[in-house]
């Protein structure tokens, strides 16, 4: 059985005065994934629409856009999710810079991430001391099972879905401070007490006011937003064992 | 081209406070943190108005009375259930809002969420139909 829908796109490319959609009828299989259907509108409609994907199975965060205004990974999210036949919004994501159509420009996500300090370090390189046995860990044992940063893609969902993103701009956002605990758990060499001074200030740590949408919007249940109750709760504590270890 | 383009319209602008109450798609903790913005700003009017009512004290019984006989008409009465509801909302989800940012209840802030939501509209109509009954 095919599936038809009427895609209602942003577009937008610079020189253009406003944003406006355009309409765009298509038929795909009702297996296929609201991705299928927008790349059948590039292939079949429309070359000149520009958007942003890869992987095709929520591996790489790429392909993150709104759709009827919910932040969504497209590539897995089923056309049967919405009636036969009716018309689906598909935006950009909110807060990031518009580049073109439907994509934004994820420089100011990359920037957070480096301000708190994340990287990806091998517990198995060279020089890098083993955060399981030569650093006492900072936060309680139990709340590391809750920590799952690795699934983390930096899809920019959880920025999108951020009310206070959308009005404080120099927000870090709820990615970047998740990541920010990641590295607390285990700095792998990281200097914890510079991780600390990046995010306990006004438009980190304490801008965030407890909306819990970055959670909601995850795909891949990091639950951003937890990360940040349980920072708030030892992160002073944190930031003075840091200043300890430093001296 | 566009098969079925039924006419260029503008598309909304990014980084506008209005966002906050875009109600499409929210999940409840958005929903408490537009009611917790609203109620609060309510809150600061009352108080002002507040203000501006008891200062017809320093203007003599007849302006005072005057007031009573306003506060008493169905309009100002249902102003003061809204007010109710307002103040328990901001305060219950005050509470809701302190536990989770000392990291306790996290994973139950939506039912904590819908628990003050219940309470404050239970003990509303409580205080309405006390209103209204005397």
């Amino acid at each position: 059985m095919s599936w038809r829908l009427t895609l209602k796109i942003h577009r937008w490319q610079p020189g253009d005065r406003a944003p406006y959609y355009d309409h765009f009828t298509v038929e795909v299989p009702e297996e296929a994934y609201v991705l299928d259907a927008i790349e059948k509108v590039w292939a079949e409609q429309d070359r000149s629409l520009a958007f942003r994907h890869a992987c095709h199975h929520a591996s790489c965060g790429s392909c993150g856009l709104r759709v009827n205004g919910r932040e969504k990974l497209p590539c897995i999210t089923p056309v049967t999710d919405y009636p036969n036949g009716s018309t689906i919004q598909i935006d950009p994501l909110r807060h990031f810079p518009l580049v073109r159509d439907l994509v934004v420009d994820m420089g100011p996500f990359s920037q957070a991430m480096e301000a708190v300090r994340f990287s990806i370090i091998r517990h198995a390189s060279e020089g890098v001391p083993d955060a399981r046995s030569s650093e006492p860990p900072i936060l309680p044992e139990e709340d590391h099972e809750a920590t799952r940063f690795e699934n983390c893609l930096e899809c920019g969902l959880c920025v999108s879905a951020c009310p206070i993103a959308g009005s404080a701009l120099n927000y870090l956002g709820p990615a970047a401070l998740a990541a920010a605990e990641r590295m607390l758990v285990e700095p792998r060499g990281v200097d914890p007490l510079a991780v600390w001074e990046a995010i306990d200030h006004d438009d980190g740590l304490w801008r965030c006011h407890g909306a819990f949408e970055c959670s909601a919007a995850c795909p891949s249940e990091v639950d951003p937003a937890a990360a940040i109750m349980r920072l708030r709760r030892y992160g002073p504590k944190v930031g003075q064992v840091a200043r300890q270890q430093r001296r | 081209m566009p098969n079925a383009d039924k006419g260029r319209v503008p598309a909304e602008r990014s980084r506008r406070v209005s966002r906050w109450f875009d109600p499409r798609g929210i999940a409840p903790g958005q929903l408490a943190f537009v009611l917790h913005r609203i109620t609060g700003l309510g809150l600061v009017f009352y108080l002002y108005l507040h203000l501006a009512v008891l200062s017809l004290l320093a203007r003599g019984p007849e302006a005072w009375d005057r007031f009573i006989d306003l506060a008493k008409t169905t309009p100002i009465l249902i102003l003061d259930v809204v007010l109710i509801f307002g103040l328990l909302f901001h305060a219950l989800n005050g509470l809701r809002l302190t536990l989770v940012s000392l990291n306790m209840g996290v994973r139950r802030q939506t039912a904590l969420f819908w628990g003050a939501a219940l309470v404050t509209v239970v003990l509303t109509a409580v205080a309405g139909w006390m209103i209204f009954r005397m």
